[in-house]
């Protein structure tokens, strides 16, 4: 039993603090379970279980502080690990950029935690692994997936007086399947946090339908291509955004988000101005807890808004230091999308691209945000608003900035590892090499 | 992308690492790092249980794997400590096959119950799974070793080193960086001791000490008025080896080419050497030629060349993936059963030799037995360009025809299931006297290039593209300056059959990835990759240059 009630976490808390001596104490206490099920070649493979509780306590004398840890919460293991924490923060350097902790904050409730989805069994996550096996069987399909299900909490508490507390579950599913000709492959992703929002069969039949589809794809030369992109292969792009959010490392010269002659790009127009991507933990579809590590209340943020930079990223140090206030980092990214369904989209294309997914994408320059990987999974020539035939994998070599600035289309949003992503139809995306890869 | 990794990236400033959570287990003292763990009589009898356990509950296969992992991190930037890291895990993971099908379950409860209650989990997921495994688990037979143990040779042990002593060498480096002209710098040490003991229920209780480290640097260097930015990542590798890896012993340097200041470190490296150099050549990269795409003869360092290794040769000749147990996340395999089977795949050119190796010294795959009892060894990829064999363990091994595993199975912790990792796979250096010196004379358009860079992949390992740390332009026998924005395209056969020449065994040097990841859920893998500078002729160059 690693899952604790708001009451049970608040009374272990309590009584680590009782046994502080330091100027600070703060302490993180956390629990989950989670178990897993792997399958390929149609048949399961490994499969497991996974429990964890741990509290973490952070004392401090000034700026030296350190961290100690245990996952046994009796008395005398709360008074050893905040012995052990006030021991080794009287030992370790000073840190100037070590901030105190927080006083009493005020957070919003966030509903993250659903009963079914804790109550997972073993024999749940085999059947949903019969669920993509049985019908790939049947259409000479071979499926691989994994699904992943944890339920846990999270609770803070410090010797000002702040109190934190939330609850939630999660269960994250791909699947890939295979032609057993060896020339089509296909491939879904799903996440909720609501496991009765998942449906394993209608999951799998879009990636067996994506794996006949794709099979015997042709070359086309590689280029500048108009492209509709699923969300599952925006996010891989958009996500890597994010690490140019950090004010600190604009201000210091050393990101994207750093201005020629100094300063950053805050408030300056990077991309289409129907871009806005914000933040929001209270969104129902993909809600998220409502603090963060350090205790600071996450509330909704505008990142980029109307294509101009709304915020960056700044850490209660950096802030101090910049005479602003402190901005907690995002925990999920929800991009405004449009009405057109993917169908439209690919209906008022003349000639393009579908992208199911892009791949092993790694960074090549921080300073334009080029990144480049492959495309994955179902990537199909349309021509004149209909999906004509497959064709061969591309490697593009292509920066968010640069493909947001060519947005054509934007579509509905979907779920995807979550965060909130819609279709996108961009103009010239850039391919520079084919692939034979399946 | 993960929300997480999302957040994670976001956390971070741009020289900061990516460091696996899984990894850490409970904050310790530095001195806690030198508490002993239980003694292997202790062990024995704890693994026992659990091995008694799971044939009372109908396995006709267990094993248990007592772990105690040690780790110890320390980062700092410019003149500030960030944050010394010293951790504890410990705990049991506990494999069964039962009705045929693999159940796993862990705990960090090592006592005679806890190991019961998780052996019994893992009998139960087994048996739920069984009901729709379509082929039994067949393993190939091993021999028993008894009772054995083994350690990595090292000579200091990083716990019995002062935390301060690393903190001050870390200091000294970033100290010379910025006294030759780098703006920021970030450093950090990652030193990683695996207390391991494994039991089976074919008769095998190993008991080994396991040791890596790995200094990383980051030398950063900006000119505002163009709003440019460069950084200069270090030139170490991490090693299978003890704290002596940071001497720095003159005796393990390799000078680089003539022209271009490189060092090439072997079992010992020089950090506040590298430092300097770091922070003289993120200036010289502000300003260096933009790259005319076209077609080059690369001459790559093996600090550069192992990285190729490891995407283009390592993992597609896992078996694990040839046979499609890893197709819904690394992927599958060009280098199919029937290429295999057909005797005569030229991977490579004919001087191509690669060799798979668990045994090594000084490399980060050593170990005395893989984590599934395997005593370890070293075989043949490919020989004289021609694919010979795969990766395989124990229930792998039969579908290739094969009755002995290649001792390549691994777990990242007692809390994950072990499976098919990559060993050391590393390239033969070539049997004639050949200096890299000798071989950029030979060039007349080429590309130097040292240090790992960008790098990616496609998932049947067919199409990569490659960037690097520092490029050097070579024009009728000579480095003539420095290059940006090169990246180089390729397909993996086509690569290694366009290798023409090899230097010989005194510029071998191994290069390593720490965190390689695979699997679902993902664990990390320390790894190494040994070669000699090499040359490849007529690849494929992009200019990565881009214009916001």
């Amino acid at each position: 039993m690693a899952i604790y009630t708001k009451e049970e976490a608040r009374q272990i808390m309590e009584k680590a603090l009782s046994f502080s001596t330091a100027d600070a104490c703060e302490v993180n206490l956390s629990g989950s379970e989670s178990g897993n099920i792997r399958y390929a070649r149609n048949t399961v493979s490994t499969a497991g279980h996974r429990s964890n509780q741990n509290l973490v306590v952070q004392s401090n004398y000034g700026n030296k502080y350190a961290t100690a840890t245990i996952d046994e919460f009796d008395d005398e293991s709360l008074k050893k690990v905040v012995l052990r924490s006030e021991e080794l923060a009287k030992i370790s350097p000073e840190n100037p950029e070590f901030m105190g902790v927080l006083g009493p904050q005020t957070y919003d409730e966030s509903v993250t935690h659903i009963d079914a989805t804790a109550k997972i069994s073993p024999e749940y996550r085999a059947e949903v692994a019969n669920s993509s096996i049985e019908p790939a069987a049947a259409k000479d399909v071979t499926a691989a997936g994994f699904m992943n299900d944890s339920a846990g909490f999270s609770a803070m508490m410090n010797s000002k007086g702040l109190f934190a507390y939330n609850k939630s579950t999660d269960i994250s599913f791909t699947v890939t399947m295979r032609s057993n000709d060896g020339t089509g492959s296909g491939w879904v992703t799903r996440d909720f946090n609501d496991v009765g929002k998942f449906d394993a069969a209608e999951a799998s039949k879009i990636a067996i339908d994506k794996a006949i589809m794709s099979r015997e794809a042709k070359a086309i030369e590689p280029g500048k291509y108009t492209v509709i992109l699923e969300p599952a292969a925006s996010i891989g792009l958009l996500g890597r955004i994010g690490g140019a959010l950090n004010a600190r490392t604009a201000d210091e010269g050393r990101s994207f988000m750093s201005k020629e002659g100094g300063g950053t790009k805050l408030g300056e127009k990077i991309v289409d101005e129907r871009v806005n991507i914000s933040s929001d933990p209270l969104h129902t579809e993909v809600p998220t807890g409502t603090w963060n590590g350090e205790g600071m209340p996450l509330k909704k943020t505008s990142w980029i808004e109307n294509g101009v930079v709304k915020n960056l990223a700044y850490g209660r140090f950096w802030a101090k230091e910049k005479g602003v206030d402190p901005v907690p980092f995002p925990p999920n990214v929800i991009m405004e999308g449009g009405d057109a369904s993917l169908d439209d989209l690919i209906k008022s294309t003349k000639k393009g691209i579908l992208v199911t997914r892009l791949w092993y994408i790694r960074g090549v320059d921080p300073q334009t945000l080029l990144f480049t990987g492959l495309t994955r999974d179902g990537t199909f020539y349309i021509e004149n608003g209909q999906i004509k035939h497959p064709v061969k994998n591309f490697r593009f070599n292509e920066s968010p900035i640069i493909m947001l600035n060519n947005l054509e289309t934007l579509g509905q949003q979907v779920r995807i590892d979550g965060n909130l992503i819609p279709y996108m139809k961009i103009r010239d995306f850039t391919f520079t090499s084919l692939s034979d890869a399946v | 992308m993960k929300r997480r990794n999302f957040i994670q990236y976001a956390g971070l400033g741009a020289g900061a690492l990516m460091m696996p959570s899984l990894l850490m287990g409970n904050n310790i003292s530095a001195e806690a790092l030198l508490t002993p763990g239980l003694d292997v009589a202790a062990k024995k009898v704890l693994a026992d249980v659990a091995l008694n356990t799971a044939r009372s509950m109908g396995a006709t296969y267990a094993d248990a794997r007592i772990g105690r992992y040690l780790n110890q991190y320390v980062f700092t930037r410019e003149d500030k400590v960030q944050n010394v890291v010293n951790t504890e895990s410990f705990g049991v993971g506990i494999r069964v096959i039962a009705n045929g099908t693999w159940g796993f379950a862990s705990t960090n409860d090592v006592s005679e119950d806890g190991i019961k209650k998780a052996t019994g989990q893992a009998i139960a997921i087994a048996k739920a799974n069984s009901k729709i495994q379509k082929v039994p688990v067949e393993l190939a037979p091993v021999k028993s070793h008894g009772e054995v143990s083994w350690k990595t040779p090292i000579k200091k042990d990083f716990k019995d080193v002062p935390v301060k002593e690393k903190v001050d060498l870390l200091l000294t480096a970033n100290a010379a960086a910025m006294e030759n002209g780098a703006n920021f710098v970030n450093s950090a040490l990652f030193m990683v001791n695996e207390q391991k003991y494994f039991a089976s229920t074919d008769g095998s209780y190993i008991d080994q000490d396991v040791h890596r480290i790995w200094p990383t640097i980051g030398v950063t260097a900006i000119d505002r008025s163009v709003g440019k930015f460069k950084t200069r990542q270090g030139l170490s590798a991490p090693m299978g080896l003890g704290y002596e890896y940071m001497d720095g012993l003159d005796s393990e340097k390799i000078a680089g080419p003539a022209g271009t200041g490189l060092i090439g470190y072997r079992n010992s490296y020089d950090i506040i050497e590298d430092a300097t150099l770091a922070a003289q050549q993120a200036k010289q990269m502000l300003t260096a030629k933009s790259v005319d795409a076209g077609k080059y003869d690369l001459v790559l360092d093996p600090n550069h060349l192992g990285l190729t290794i490891h995407e283009s040769v390592g993992h597609p000749l896992e078996l694990d993936r040839v046979l499609g147990y890893e197709a819904n996340y690394a992927g599958t395999s060009f280098a199919t059963l029937d290429k295999w089977k057909s005797g005569d795949f030229k991977y490579g050119s004919d001087i191509v030799n690669l060799v798979a190796d668990k045994t090594f010294p000084g490399s980060l795959g050593a170990v005395g037995y893989d984590d599934e009892g395997v005593k370890t060894k070293k075989w043949d990829l490919v020989r004289n360009g021609v694919l010979k064999n795969y990766q395989a363990i124990r229930d792998q091994v039969h579908m290739i025809g094969q009755n002995e595993s290649h001792g390549c199975c691994y777990s990242q912790s007692w809390n994950d299931v072990q499976f098919q990792r990559m060993p050391n796979v590393s390239l033969e250096p070539g049997k004639d006297k050949y200096s890299v010196d000798d071989m950029i004379k030979d060039v007349e358009k080429g590309i130097y290039i040292a240090g790992r860079g960008s790098y990616s992949i496609d998932q049947q390992r067919y199409n990569f593209q490659f960037g690097g740390t520092v490029f050097y332009e070579i024009r009728n026998g000579k480095i003539v300056g420095m290059l940006d924005d090169v990246a180089y395209q390729s397909n993996t056969q086509e690569f290694w059959n366009s290798c023409t020449k090899i230097c010989d065994e005194s510029d071998y040097r191994i290069f390593g990835s720490f965190f390689d990841g695979k699997g679902q859920p993902s664990q990390v893998s320390a790894v190494s990759h040994g070669s000699s500078t090499t040359r490849f002729n007529d690849v494929n160059v992009i200019n990565t240059g881009r214009s916001i």
